[in-house]
Parts: C-alpha cells; structure tokens; sequence
C-alpha cells in the first residue's frame, strides 16, 4: 500500500489550473488580512498594556475615512473574488460543442457509466486524454455527487432529472472518483477511478471491451421499436403523435402555452411523465401512456440518444418543418 | 454592609427552580441544560475522531458513523450552538443591561426553557432508540424514502426546539423596545443588546421555515405525499432550499450573540468606548438582513441554474463586508486603549483571529469557481468549525468567564482559566487547520474510510481533538469548584462599564432597588474616569 503524504492535490484537467489560480489568490487574501489583523492585536495589545491598575483608555476618536476605507477596500476585493470566481464556475457549468457524451447513473453505491459506443462500466471510466468529455449523469435512488479532485470538477447527481459536468484530461493516468454527497452507509465506498489515456490506446480498449448493445442511438432504435413507440411516433403519424425528427434543441409549446427547449430532461420527462408535457394541439390525443417503471436509467439513455440522434431530420428526407405542419 | 438576600439563596428547594420566574434562574437552568447537550455532542466528536484516527474504517460500522456525525451535528447546532449565549448569557444579563426587573414576558420564558428540554428529550429518545443517519442537514429523498433511523422523532426534537428558540427571541425583542431605563436610548445600548435584538429577528423569521421543511419532510416519510421525492413527483431540491433558507441565517444566530460578547470584553479590557459603536450596531442588524438572501451558497452544484449561483455568489460577498468592518472596529478599540491580559480577553482575541480565519475561507467557498472543487469536503467543515468553534464557543466560554462573577459572586482560578484559554486555542487549530488542507486535497466530508495518503493529516487533527476536549474539560472542572471555593468577587471585579457592573455579585433577585436612569453612552470610560477624578 501506498503512504504518502501530499499537501496539494494533482491536476489533471484543463480547469485545475483555472481553479488552483483563484484559490491560490484567495489563500494570499485570507493569509494577508489574517497576518494584518493578528499582527495589530499582538501590537496594540502589548503597546498600549494596562499599566496601573485604575488607568482607562483615551477617548474614541472616531474616523470616518477608516470606516469607509475599511468596508471599500474589502468590497472592492470582494467583488474582484466574485468576478473571477463567476466566470471560472459558467465555463465549468458550459460543455464546449465538441464534447462527446457519456453518461452516469449513480445509485446506492456504485457508479455506472454508458460510453456513446454502448460499452458499459461500473465504477471505473475509461476517457481519452485531450478530448472534452461531458457527463450526463442521473441517479436512481437519493442524491449522490460526482467528484473528481485531480479535474477539479463535481456535481451532484439527482434521481428524475439529468445534471451535466465535462471536463477535458490533460494526463493520462487513473484518478479518483468520490462521491461528495452523502448518500448512505456505503457513502463512503461509493468511490472509483477515471482512466485517461492515449487516444489511440482508448480505441483499443473500446475494441475489446464488448458492447453488447452496440451505439446507444442503435440501441435506442431497436427500443424504440421493441417498446412499442413506433406505433405511434411514425414519421407519417403525424395525426397520432408528434414526429421526434428534428425535435432535440427546437423549442415547443406546450399544451399549457409555455415554451420549453428540448432537451434531455425534457425528453425524459416526456417519456416518463407524458401527462406534465402534454405538447400544444395534442391535448385532446394525448394519449401517450407513462413508461414509469418500465425502462431502466439505461435504457432511457438509449431512447434518448436515439431521438437525439434523429436530430438532422435532412437525412431521413424530412425538415423540422415539414414535420411541424 | 449586611448580606442582603440575592437570587441565588432568595429561596432555596427544587421547586423555587423550577417554577421560578427569575430570568437569572432560568438562563442557569439553561446553562444546565446546554451543558449535557454540549457533553453528548462532544462524546459523539470523539468517536469521530478516533475512527478517523485510521484510514480503513474499522473502529465502528458504517452506520454507527453516519448516526455519530448525525447526532454530533444535530446536538451541537440545534440544542447547544443556537440556544447557548442568547438562553444563558443574554437571558441572564438583558434584562439588567437594560435596567429592568426581568424580561417582559417571565412565564413565557420560564416556558420557552420546558419546550426547549421537551425537544431535548425527544432527539435523546430518538438517540437512544437507535438514532439517526441523515446528517444534521436531512436531505431528501434519503432522508423522507430511503433513511431507516428515527428520522421523525429527531425531526419533531428539532420542531419543539424550534419553539423555544422563537419564543425567546420574541421575549426579547419586546424586552429591549419597551423596558429599556429612562435615558437609555437606542445608541446608548450595549452592543451585545443590539447583537441579540438583530438575532431575535432572525429567531422569529427563519425558525418557522424550518419546521415548516421539518412537517413536510415528516409528511412524505409518514404518507408518501410527494413533495421531496422525485418518485413520487416530488422535487429533492425543494427541500434544500426550504433547509437552507434557515440554516444559513441560523449561522447567525449562533455568531452574532458571539460578537456581541466580543464587543462587551474588547471595551472592558481596553477601558475605553468601542470604536465605531454606530457601525458595529447596524453591522449586526446588516448581517442578519443580509444573511436571509444567501442560502443558495450551499447549492452551487445542486442544479441550481448558472445565474442563480452567480446572484447567490454575490450577496455572500456583501454578508462579508459587514463581518469585516466589525473585526477593524474591534482592532481599532484596542488603540490608545488599557489592554489587560485578562482571561475573557484572551478569549476575545482569539476569537478575533479564529473568526477572521474562518470569514475568509467562508469568502473562498462563496467564489465560485474556488466552490466547485471544496464543497462538500472538509474545507467546509473546517471553514465552518473555525467560525462555530472558533467564533461562537470562544465568544460563549469567553462571555461566561467574564460574567462568571456576575453570575456566581465568585472568582475562577485565574491561572487554571488562562491555561486553558491557550489550550483550547491551541487544540482548536491542530484539530481544523489540518481540514483546511484534507479538503483541498479531495477528502470528501461524511466519510468514514478513507484513502491511505489522507491520514497524516486526519490523525494531527485526532490529536488535536485530544487536546481541545482536555481544554474543555478543564473549566468544566474550576467552574463548578469555583462555585463553592472561588475567592468572592465584588460588584465590579474587572473594573468594567456598564449596568450590571453597577448591581451587586450576585444580583438582588429583582437586579434594582430603584430603576436605574442612564446619563451616558455606552463604554464611556473615559468620561466616568475624568468625572470620578473631579470628585
Ligand atoms: C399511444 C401512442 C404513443 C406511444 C406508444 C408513445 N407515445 Fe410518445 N407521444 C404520444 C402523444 C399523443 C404525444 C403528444 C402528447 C404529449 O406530449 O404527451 C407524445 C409525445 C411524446 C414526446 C414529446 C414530443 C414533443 O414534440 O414534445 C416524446 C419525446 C415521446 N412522446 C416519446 C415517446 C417514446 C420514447 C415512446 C416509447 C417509449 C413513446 N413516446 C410512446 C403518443 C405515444
Ligand atoms: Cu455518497
Ligand atoms: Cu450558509
């Protein structure tokens, strides 16, 4: 076994160094005004000892200038720390557009992961180096927490409803996946690893590791046919249900009147809960009937890569708007 | 001078205890009270500790642990931290701070201290029966589908608790507006008066969303309602939101009492008027305003939306320029002043310096982009120690060694108590400061076992718990003996402002034969001075 004793934590990602740098910043800050303000007590305290026993103090002389100089100066540091916090936190909150997708399913205690070639694995992901990777990532049961503390990156992952993080490797090595949330017993085991490697050695890997499904959009359209969507989502359906072509990333209104963008969450929803999103003009036929129960995290996955996947409708000789109409 | 009858012997019988009216009776009956809580609080600590003392998880099961840190949190925060300085210090010292006979409503008060032992027993019980793992925060859906421990007894402790906390602070703020002295207007209050005036309406505020949170949660683990559990079509951040929205601003109710304490041990022991008494006054009332807008600080990686963390991000800034201006003010006061090394001084500046450290790892965690990698690690735990530990229990041991005279008629061990003051000190930083350093480096909190390369640093801070559970131990001790055996202390031993340095140690049993009339503002020393030098 290993013992070491390390101070600092390994980076491994393009946003460790991003949040090493304002941590480092906010650590010179703390350890200023905490050495400043030890400094003055020490100082005062030992200038102005009580030197005879009924001796008081001097008058306050009150200033004005201090107290404002005391609550802007802090402010202006403040403000400086939130700035720059704020914009490390939105580009760690925003997946690039070229960031391939994986997801996560956390659940008491373990963590499985879908590669979009259909390879499966628990607690242990393989990932490319230099290649943005996002995770969309559900829970099946309480709320968990995805952290990867050589990333810099966590999120929670919540049951009903997907969260995302990404993050791009820039080493090839294993890393330590924890979950940060409590969860439980085992909380404390629902921990494991993230392989990065070289591209060409991540192919390999691929290859050997079996995918029994295949893609998760092919898998996603055999189940499509297989739990019995298609009888009602055909592409000349249009009566019956909505064409899913060139659904994802449109906006649609809803029965309610309110304007929803397409996205994961929302297909899922749609699939799970088809009563909470009925779509505008269907409120009469809105017959679709709830899959609560009936399909697993991952195969919702699946279903919903393949309905992404649906998203260049040209190619299936349709336009979004033509399956509007 | 013959002995006149003070609280303390005025009557005598288990009776004239518990059916007294007395706010001093009531804030010792409290002392009592907080002090077993605080007790098994920190028993639970030490099984903490001394499982993480190893890497591997092996001194107690999985589920033990949860229940430790469970009941550890739930103990600490609700039935030690919140009530402790405004139920024992501020009940025993408001009333006379002020010039007035008692509180406004004593019966209530009398009440407020059996509800908060009937919410006491309940989390006990639950303790008893096998305890709690959810962690002080309850979060859903664990805690509503998921949890099998005695989530609703604990959860109803918390309730009843709730009430006597509210109660108290609605006592007092009718206390301070209507039974202040003749001449004793608003800016002639001590600032320990405004700290638990601005802590009072926080009480009243928040304490209700909490039980409203705690009904809801009982609901959905009682009938399935869905509220909190997606599976039932509930939504598991709703919870966090109602949760937070009174927990964070019950941070400042363990704190602000602290500081108010502070304020009154600085000018004491400089003997001189506090520096910018204005500022620290509406500091306190800036804090308790500003800390209802927080709460989604704790929720940055909930899902919360982007825009929400950044709004959320700012405001907790704002919080902390409040908090600033005071630590200056404090410093300020010692300048030109006639500093005693005294033993609630030291308290006092240790505070200063532990407080400090612990606002600005709190201004770390409230920048986002620092947030995303500490949250939920033993950063936070040590940032929040620093300011529970570090600021409110240095502020309440501190605030008890100062008023101890007051309260007792009689002197501690000077040596003993300094001693002590260095070893908490001292124990308290080798307990949280190795945290700082585990949470940078990955360790998640909550857990149990951990990797190999962590346990350096882990077994600093058992070692540290050693030493500051000693250091707690030690007044405990010349405490009690002091009670009986401290040397008698006069009316005003430290030579102090105010007007419960004018009343006798003890006090009479109704503080005042006459209502005293205030000519002066607060912790003016110098002007008292010069007019004693003239007579
Ligand atoms: C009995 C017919 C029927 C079946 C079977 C059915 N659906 Fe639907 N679906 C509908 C109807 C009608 C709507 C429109 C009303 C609504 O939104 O609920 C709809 C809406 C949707 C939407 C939202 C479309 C939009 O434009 O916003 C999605 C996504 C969807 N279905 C996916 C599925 C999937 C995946 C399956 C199989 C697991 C499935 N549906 C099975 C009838 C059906
Ligand atoms: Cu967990
Ligand atoms: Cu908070």
């Amino acid at each position: 076994m290993k013992f070491g004793f390390p101070l600092f934590p390994e980076s491994a990602s393009t946003l460790a160094p991003q949040v090493d740098a304002i941590y480092f910043f906010g650590l010179g800050v703390a350890a200023f005004f905490s050495t400043l303000i030890a400094c003055l007590i020490f100082y005062l305290a030992i200038r102005y000892r009580r030197r005879s026993e009924d001796e008081v103090g001097k008058r306050e002389k009150a200033a004005m200038w201090l107290e404002i100089a005391w609550s802007i100066i802090p402010l202006g540091i403040l403000l400086f720390m939130f700035a720059w916090g704020a914009k490390v936190y939105f580009e760690a909150r925003r997946p690039p557009g070229d960031a391939v997708e994986y997801f996560v399913t956390g659940k008491q205690w373990m963590w499985k992961f879908q590669h979009p070639e259909g390879q499966r694995e628990i607690n242990h992901l393989h990932v490319p180096v230099g290649q943005p990777i996002q995770l969309k990532m559900t829970s099946e049961d309480v709320i968990h927490s995805f952290f990867v503390p050589a990333f810099r990156i966590k999120m929670d992952v919540l049951p009903g409803r997907y969260t995302t993080v990404w993050f791009e490797a820039t080493k090839t090595g294993t890393f330590r996946l924890f979950c940060a949330e409590y969860c439980g017993a085992e909380h404390s085991r629902m921990g494991g690893s993230i392989t990065v490697m070289e591209p060409r050695d991540y192919e390999q890997w691929l290859a050997r590791a079996d995918s029994a499904t295949g893609p998760l959009a092919l898998a996603g359209a055999q189940l499509f046919e297989a739990k019995t969507c298609g009888t009602c989502h055909r592409p000349d359906s249009n009566l019956l249900a909505p064409i899913l072509h060139g659904l994802f990333g449109e906006e649609v209104t809803l029965a309610s009147g309110d304007k929803v963008l397409v996205d994961e969450n929302y297909l899922r929803e749609s699939i799970l809960d088809p009563k909470a999103t009925v779509v505008s003009g269907y409120e009469a036929k809105a017959v679709m009937p709830t899959f609560v129960g009936q399909l697993s995290e991952e195969e919702l996955v699946e279903l919903i890569s393949y309905i992404k996947s649906l998203g260049d409708a040209a190619s299936h000789g349709e336009t979004p708007e033509e399956s509007a109409g | 001078m013959s002995e006149r009858k003070n609280y303390l012997n005025a009557d005598y019988g288990v009776w004239s205890w518990l059916l007294t009216k007395d706010h001093k009776r009531i804030a010792l009956l409290y002392l009592l009270s907080i002090t077993v809580f605080f007790a098994l609080g920190g028993l639970m600590a030490v099984g903490i500790r001394l499982e993480l003392a190893t890497p591997q998880g092996d001194l107690v099961q999985p589920d033990t642990y949860n229940r430790l840190f469970t009941m550890h949190g739930v103990m600490m925060i609700f039935f030690f931290l919140i009530p402790s300085i405004p139920a024992v210090l501020g009940n025993f010292l408001i009333p006379i701070m002020i010039g007035a006979k008692d509180l406004a409503f004593p019966r209530l008060n009398l009440a407020s201290w059996y509800i908060f032992n009937i919410g006491g027993a309940f989390t006990l019980w639950a303790m008893l029966a096998g305890g709690v793992d959810t962690g002080w925060t309850f979060y859903t859906p664990f805690s509503t589908s998921f949890s099998n421990t005695h989530v609703i007894a604990t959860g109803v402790g918390v309730f009843i608790a709730g009430f006597a906390s509210i109660l108290t602070g609605l006592n007092f703020l009718v206390t301070i507006h209507t039974m202040r002295a003749p001449g004793l207007t608003w800016f002639r209050l001590p600032l320990f008066v405004w700290a638990h005036y601005a802590t009072s309406i926080i009480q009243i505020l928040g304490t209700p969303v909490v039980a409203i949170a705690i009904l809801l949660l009982a609901a959905e683990r009682l009938f399935h309602i869905g509220i909190f559990d997606p599976a039932v079509g509930g939504d598991p951040v709703l919870f966090q939101h109602l949760f937070w929205f009174y927990s964070h601003p019950a941070v400042y109710i363990m704190i602000l009492p602290s500081m108010g304490v502070i304020s009154e041990i600085i000018t004491a022991f400089s003997r001189k008027r506090i520096f910018g008494y204005k500022f620290i006054a509406f500091a306190s009332v800036a804090i308790a305003v500003l800390g209802f807008l927080v709460w989604g600080h704790h929720m940055f990686l909930s899902s919360q939306s982007v825009y929400a963390g950044m709004i959320f991000s700012v405001l907790s800034m704002l919080v902390a320029v409040p908090s600033a201006v005071k630590v200056f003010n404090w410093t300020a006061t010692l300048y030109e002043g006639s500093v005693s090394w005294e033993t609630p001084m030291i308290y006092a500046l240790g505070f200063i310096g532990l407080f400090t450290i612990g606002g600005l790892t709190g201004v770390m965690l409230s920048t986002l982009g620092i947030d995303i990698h500490v949250h939920d690690t033993y950063f936070v735990v040590a940032h929040f120690h620093y300011i529970m530990v570090g600021g409110a229990i240095m502020g309440y041991l501190g605030g008890l060694h100062f008023w101890w005279p007051k309260i007792t008629g009689r002197m501690y061990p000077v040596f003993w108590s300094k001693i002590s003051a260095i070893v908490i000190f001292i124990g308290f930083n080798l307990t949280f400061f190795p945290q700082f350093m585990l949470g940078y480096l990955g360790m998640p909190r909550r857990y149990h076992a951990y990797p190999d390369d962590f346990q350096v640093l882990n077994v600093m801070s058992s070692a540290g718990a050693t030493i500051l559970g000693v250091g707690y131990l030690i007044p405990l001790v010349y405490f009690i003996w002091s009670m009986r055996y401290g040397k008698k202390a006069g009316a005003n031993p430290w030579g102090a402002f105010g007007l419960e340095w004018d009343v006798a140690s003890p006090p009479l049993p109704h503080n005042f034969d006459q209502t005293p009339v205030v000519e002066r503002e607060a912790y003016d020393y110098a002007a008292q001075h010069e007019e004693r030098d003239v007579a």
